[in-house]
């Protein structure tokens, strides 16, 4: 079972919406991680202060970034998922690597 | 016990290689192993390829000796999977086959670029393997007393082994072993450093008795001080002859001494441990770290005894926390040189923010460098070779998201746990002065020997697994890439397979050779740098050819050859190797450690500048196949 093709998928209707959501979570996720750092580089001590239950700025800003990306991701697969069974009628992501897809579709040139 | 444990480990996984490589006849089985993992094990299966020496040892090693400083690496580490989740996960799976070539190659079919994703993939997988093959090899030195180059090469004879039988299934399944693994004992571990508490005497649960470094007068010593105090690490140091006998000291302030430890390497050869001939199990740098002060509290009733993960992070944040940090200075004693490791006081307030390794209240260059870091550390992971094959292993796109979520939660988990080990190995004096990538196995060590050999055994698998990984990546670009693509040799199934395997074999044994001329390096440092490298080679290209209709292949072979060349001359004039060739640091011509915020503009800058003056608008009949499907691909998607 392991070492057969991998098989073949179905056109996937929701790849544009997933390609939106992916860009507007990545952004989101991008200027709390930017955040992180530019207060790190700008007012460094602040993070010194104590925030909640004895834990200081910089721990719970950091444990705030790993817990974030996780629940970003769940988010993310949850509105994916939902999207898919609507748009193509499956919850497993069948597709169809063409049709939809609006990310590959350039003519291709032969190179060197 | 700890001998029998971790070799009946190796054992099982050789045993599990061998067995799945009876089934591999395709080049897709070995490659990517038929596409066809189940996304809950490749999840895994990612945690084990990414949690690599650099996450377990280096980082706890790291945090162990400059507190929050290597939490930076557990952050960044994570938060670029949310780049390769939210961007590069499902149009890669829908666009490659075995290798990032196949994928930034996809719309045109070019030699170019298939030989510099290929060489770019053989740079970064040698770089990244470098800290594996040093970690192994520190692994090894304590655990069965042999010499750091017989880790190196154990390592690397058993990972040849994996990858030459069974390719990406074996090394799917090890990985996913190992991940499980990982997170599982590094609950347990940190469960016992909780349960331990903070103490300011600590004695390794009874079984290493807690030394107390002394201060004493230079007249209380009965000796005397031979010459003048000796500057080194911004500090002064004297030579105390007592007896006939030589000891180093600390000067504190003038006529007041603190003991330390030291070595010497004498001009005939031999090495003294705090003055008297090295023995192993006998005479050995005791191990350090340690706090002085809990809140303010010290001596037995400051102990705390069981506390709870957060209270034990307050803790060690309040200001009136001192814990000690021990830093290494080199002195020249005559012909002899001396070692001199010593203990600095930091209060809990400036441990638990970074500060201690990345001078974020430093210069201009310092705080860049931080910068420059933590850029390469978003970008760099979703443009690993290593990584990006594993999304080729799963049926399809969902799937690919999927075991990238999983691949989330179980790395991220970990990467909390490793500040508790990491500052559990400080609290307990679990830090070998000579390398701080042991920290976390000696942590487990205080804790008996079954943990220790758990975790040794572990993190020998870690090993194993990411190089594995990276070791498959190479042999693709060299074989599938290179031989069958490039140079169009156009190899059957069966020798294309057999290639891979040959390569994989060359790969490991020059991984070998640079993991014992590494040796002593912080293994999360080194991986930091391939981290830059990658971002700087793959992620341009990886992104314009998902986003940027006008990308050209002239743009990407630019971009890929600009952003790996200037990646890796960066590092090769930065402060970091200035050193190794006998020059002073500060002389160093680029004056970051970490080339990303450079190397990473220039790439994205190059992609775009050659995109744009080598672009032509299609032609009508173009622009229709464009849009429609085209055998070629439907092959790729298909994986056949």
């Amino acid at each position: 079972m392991l070492h057969e093709p991998a098989m073949r998928a179905g056109t996937d209707h929701a790849a544009g919406f997933k390609t939106r959501l992916g860009l507007k979570m990545f952004g989101f996720y991008s200027l709390f991680y930017a955040g992180f750092v530019a207060i790190n580089l700008i007012a460094p001590r602040s993070m010194e202060a104590t925030i909640v239950a004895g834990l200081n700025f910089a721990v719970v800003y950091g444990f705030g970034l790993i817990v974030l990306a996780l629940v970003m991701a769940l988010i993310y697969s949850h509105s994916c998922g939902r999207q898919e069974a609507a748009l193509n009628g499956s919850q497993d992501g069948s597709c169809d690597p063409i049709a939809g897809e609006d990310s590959t579709g350039a003519p291709r040139r032969t190179g060197s | 016990m700890t001998i029998t444990i971790f070799l009946l480990f190796v054992a099982s996984v050789l045993f599990l290689s061998f067995y799945l490589g009876r089934r591999v006849k395709s080049s897709g089985g070995y490659y990517a192993a038929g596409g066809q993992i189940h996304w809950g094990v490749n999840g895994v299966a990612f945690a084990g390829d990414y949690l690599s020496a650099a996450s377990f040892l280096g980082i706890c090693g790291m945090i162990a000796t400059a507190g929050y400083d290597g939490f930076l690496y557990s952050i960044g580490f994570l938060a670029g999977w949310v780049v390769a989740l939210f961007v590069v996960a499902e149009p890669l799976k829908r666009m490659g086959k075995y290798t990032l070539a196949d994928a930034v190659d996809l719309r045109f079919d070019s030699r170019a670029i298939k030989l510099a994703a290929a060489v770019g993939t053989l740079i970064i997988s040698i770089c990244y393997l470098i800290p594996q093959m040093v970690g192994a090899g520190v692994l090894i030195e304590p655990l069965l007393n042999l010499p750091h180059y017989v880790g190196v090469i154990s390592v690397g004879a058993v990972v040849i082994a994996i990858v030459a039988t069974a390719g990406m299934t074996s090394t799917t399944y090890v990985q996913f072993i190992k991940g499980a693994l990982l997170i599982v004992f590094s609950f347990a571990l940190v469960i016992a450093v909780c349960v331990r508490g903070i103490s300011t005497t600590p004695d390794q649960g009874g079984d290493v008795p807690f030394y107390e470094y002394g201060t004493a007068l230079v007249s209380e010593l009965g000796g005397s001080v031979v010459g003048d105090p000796v500057a080194a690490g911004g500090l002064d140091f004297v030579k105390v002859t007592t007896s006939g006998r030589d000891s180093w000291w600390l000067e504190v302030e003038p006529g007041l001494l603190r003991e330390i430890q030291w070595e010497t390497r004498t001009a005939d050869g031999q090495r003294l441990v705090n003055g008297e001939p090295e023995v192993l199990g006998v005479n050995e740098l005791r191990q350090v770290g340690g706090v002085v002060s809990i809140a303010g509290r010290s001596g037995p009733q400051a102990d705390t005894g069981p506390i709870s993960p957060f209270r034990m992070l307050a803790l060690l944040s309040d200001r009136e926390t001192l814990v000690q940090l021990w830093k290494t200075a080199r002195i020249e004693d005559g012909q002899d040189i001396v070692t001199v490791h010593y203990p600095t006081l930091v209060a809990g307030n400036e441990l638990m923010r970074p500060g201690m390794l990345f001078r974020v209240e430093g210069s201009i260059l310092e705080k860049l460098d931080f910068l420059s870091l933590m850029l390469a550390l978003f970008l760099g992971t979703a443009a690993l070779p290593h990584i990006l094959i594993r999304y080729y292993t799963v049926p399809s796109p969902a799937a690919a998201r999927k075991s990238t979520i999983v691949a989330i939660a179980a790395i991220g988990t970990f990467y909390i746990l490793t500040l508790f080990m990491g500052l559990g190995a400080m609290l307990n004096q679990t830090i070998n002065p000579l390398t701080d990538n042991m920290s976390a196995p000696l942590l487990a060590k205080s804790f008996g020997p079954f943990l220790f050999a758990a975790i040794s055994a572990i993190a020998f698998a870690t090993v194993l697994g990411t190089v594995a990984g990276l070791i498959v990546a190479a042999s693709g670009a060299v074989a599938h890439d290179i031989m069958d693509r490039f140079a169009g040799l156009r190899l059957t199934e069966k020798a294309k397979v057999r290639a891979g395997k040959l390569a994989a074999v060359g790969v490991g044994v020059v991984a070998i050779v640079l993991g014992i001329l590494f040796r002593g390096m912080n293994v999360s440092f080194l991986v930091g740098l391939a981290f830059a490298i990658a971002a700087s080679a793959n992620l341009p290209s990886i992104l314009a050819i998902i986003f940027w209709r006008k990308t050209t292949w002239q743009g990407i072979t630019a971009s890929m050859v600009v952003g790996v060349t200037s990646a890796v001359v960066l590092i090769l004039l930065s402060p970091t190797m200035w050193p190794k060739y006998g020059l002073l640091a500060q002389d160093a011509p680029f004056p970051l450690m970490n080339p990303g915020i450079v190397s990473i503009p220039l790439s994205f800058l190059t992609i775009i500048v050659v995109s744009l003056l080598t672009w032509k608008a299609p032609s009508a009949p173009e622009a229709v196949a464009a849009r429609e499907p085209d055998a070629r691909k439907l092959a790729v998607a298909g994986g056949s």
